[in-house]
């Protein structure tokens, strides 16, 4: 069931580019606002045509401009969670869910949508209309409704950005626990570097119109030309880790395949995993291991390899444990300590450094190679 | 009080809704989703009837109505008996005459749908007349109950081209706004003081019921 698609066109924006997403797999879409990601995740639904495109799942053709194919997007099996979720707001939630599903009898619809309801933590609310509900439950019932067509392809445009910051965290965690249950493609289109970090396998950045980088989501993050377009201060890599306690001060110890890690409160029960972003601008290194620091984390690590990109700066790739992370520092620093790989240095990251919404619950997202 | 004349116009105003409604539907829904050249004339040309003086709008239909007009020939050729000066003759001017009362308002009322929320509909499999049966007439419906009650009202109350188009003829075409100016020529102003009080109630009735229907869909979509 895998997704694929390519697409050219000159207006309203430039566009020129292929991917294919497996079944199974989230792919981010990210790129600043025009650079033509929405416009693509439209092609992919059939409510915009570029010049020239062809879009096919599974086997089966959506569009091909050269085939003279073009489904219009009731043919297409798609799901679509729109950026403001566009739920009918003259339709309970249970109803918006039951309105994608015109193949089913009447109680079967009624039945799947409670149980899709269900499966976005929104049991007991299928009575309220939009209007009764909050900004993250509508996302929920966004979501639910676009599960209900058994869609061949999830597209989602960025749909947590219509929310404010904790309700989003715990979107992204819902979304994270749901993939479990999802073996289509997925497309999420965003221009946080953060959410496409935390939540894809792979991801695609768009710059007008063209694709810049590809590839899985460690590797794009890590690689300075890719950044390029999305801002190399976005570089970072992501740590899986658990867990072990909260203290009586506010902070939370976690245990990474690198040894402890002390974060400001992380939410969730001794136990749980979660997944830590660390921002490579934000990792300092050393030689010989600090003394007399206030920063908490001084960490063990190994240098994988240098990488200098346009301008003062090297990427650092650092093994941590059996996770890999990142520091951005400069040339001259890299001159001064003589940096070479297998170098085995201390890492030293400020707790506060890692902001809340850089920590998310939930296990490592699959990755797909 | 002629019972018969107000039972015309009543008649009148109701197939002038019945033919108006689908016309309303697809004129007012096409306007409000295309974007094509010379949209502007069209409207403009919907527009027509409003500012027009009804006796020189009144004049063309006779015209176009005439004996001599291939319209009308065809017309008595078909069914017998004239297009003006009959009861369907009324039919067709009202229908012509109220076009801006009742695709103005449903234009805006699909125009108040939001795209996203059509292109929603379209993404959960619905086919186009799916989608409108199921999400833009409940959500254009303020606008579409305005349409029509204006066109049922403003159907009452004609009377200029009424009496261009359909003369005075007693249960053809004699309708109640020319019973009352009738009644008043006669100096029967009591008679003329029932009927215009009726009007006055069933217009007030028509207008206060659109309020209230709209203010009840408010809530519910509020």
């Amino acid at each position: 069931m895998a997704l694929e698609v390519m697409a050219k066109a000159a207006a309203p924006i430039p566009l020129e580019l292929a991917f294919r997403v497996e079944p199974g797999e989230l792919l981010a879409l990210v790129g600043h606002s025009g650079s033509g990601k929405t416009t693509l995740l439209r092609t992919l639904a059939g409510l915009w045509r570029p010049e020239v495109a062809r879009v096919q799942v599974n086997g089966s053709t959506w569009l091909d401009t050269a085939g003279g194919v073009d489904l219009p997007p009731h043919q297409r099996r798609v799901g679509v969670v729109f950026q403001n979720y566009a739920l009918f707001p003259h339709m309970t939630a249970a109803q918006n869910v039951a309105s994608a599903m015109d193949h089913s009898s009447r109680s079967a619809r009624a039945v799947e949508a409670e149980r899709l309801l269900e499966l976005v933590n929104l049991h007991g609310l299928g009575g309220r209309r939009p209007a009764q509900l909050s900004g993250g439950e509508q996302q929920r019932v966004a979501v639910a409704r676009a599960l209900a067509r058994r869609p061949q392809a999830l597209l989602l445009d960025e749909p947590f950005s219509a929310v404010d910051s904790s309700t989003r965290e715990r979107l992204y965690a819902e979304i994270i626990a749901l993939r479990a249950h999802l073996s289509m493609p997925v497309v999420l289109v965003t221009h946080d570097m953060n959410e496409a970090q935390l939540l894809a396998d792979r991801m695609v950045v768009i710059e007008a119109g063209k694709m810049v980088a590809e590839g899985p989501t460690g590797t794009v993050m890590s690689d300075p030309g890719a950044l390029r377009a999305m801002g190399i201060r976005e570089a970072a890599a992501t740590v899986p880790a658990t867990i072990e306690s909260h203290d009586s001060e506010g902070m939370t110890r976690l245990i990474t395949s690198g040894g402890p890690l002390w974060l400001p409160r992380v939410e969730g029960v001794p136990g749980s995993r979660v997944r830590v972003r660390i921002m490579a601008h934000e990792v300092i290194l050393a030689r010989v291991r600090p003394e007399g620091l206030s920063a908490q984390n001084i960490l063990p690590v190994r240098i994988i390899d240098l990488q200098a990109g346009v301008g003062p700066a090297v990427m650092v790739r650092l093994a941590f444990g059996d996770d890999t992370i990142l520091a951005r520092i400069t040339h001259r620093a890299v001159r001064t300590l003589a940096l070479q790989p297998g170098d085995e240095i201390h890492a030293v990251l400020k707790s506060m450094s890692v902001a809340r919404d850089h920590v998310i619950a939930g296990a490592p997202a699959q990755v797909v190679q | 009080m002629d019972w018969t004349a107000l039972g015309l116009s009543l008649r009148l105003a109701g197939w002038t809704v019945v033919i108006l409604l689908p016309v309303a539907v697809f004129s007012g829904r096409f306007l409000a989703y295309r974007t094509f050249s010379g949209k502007g004339l069209v409207e403009a040309l919907v527009m027509l009837p409003l500012v027009l003086p009804p006796t020189v709008f009144g004049f063309y239909l006779l015209l176009a109505f005439g004996a001599n007009s291939p319209l009308g020939q065809f017309w008595t050729s078909t069914f017998g008996h004239q297009l003006v000066f009959s009861f369907q003759g009324l039919v067709v001017a009202s229908v012509i005459f109220n076009l801006p009362f009742a695709i103005q308002p449903a234009q805006r009322g699909f125009e108040a749908v939001p795209v996203d929320v059509r292109e929603a509909a379209a993404c959960c499999g619905m086919s186009p007349l799916r989608s409108l049966w199921r999400v833009e007439l409940p959500l254009a419906w303020p606008g579409l109950m305005t349409a029509m009650v204006l066109t049922f009202a403003h159907t009452l109350g004609e009377f200029g081209i009424v009496l261009m188009v359909g003369g005075s003829i007693p249960g053809e075409t004699k309708t109640i706004a020319i019973a009352i100016y009738d009644s008043v020529q006669g100096f029967d102003n009591e008679a003329a003081g029932t009927m215009s009080a009726v009007l006055v109630a069933i217009s007030f009735f028509t207008i206060a019921l659109t309020y209230w229907l709209s203010a009840r869909v408010g809530r519910r979509l509020g």
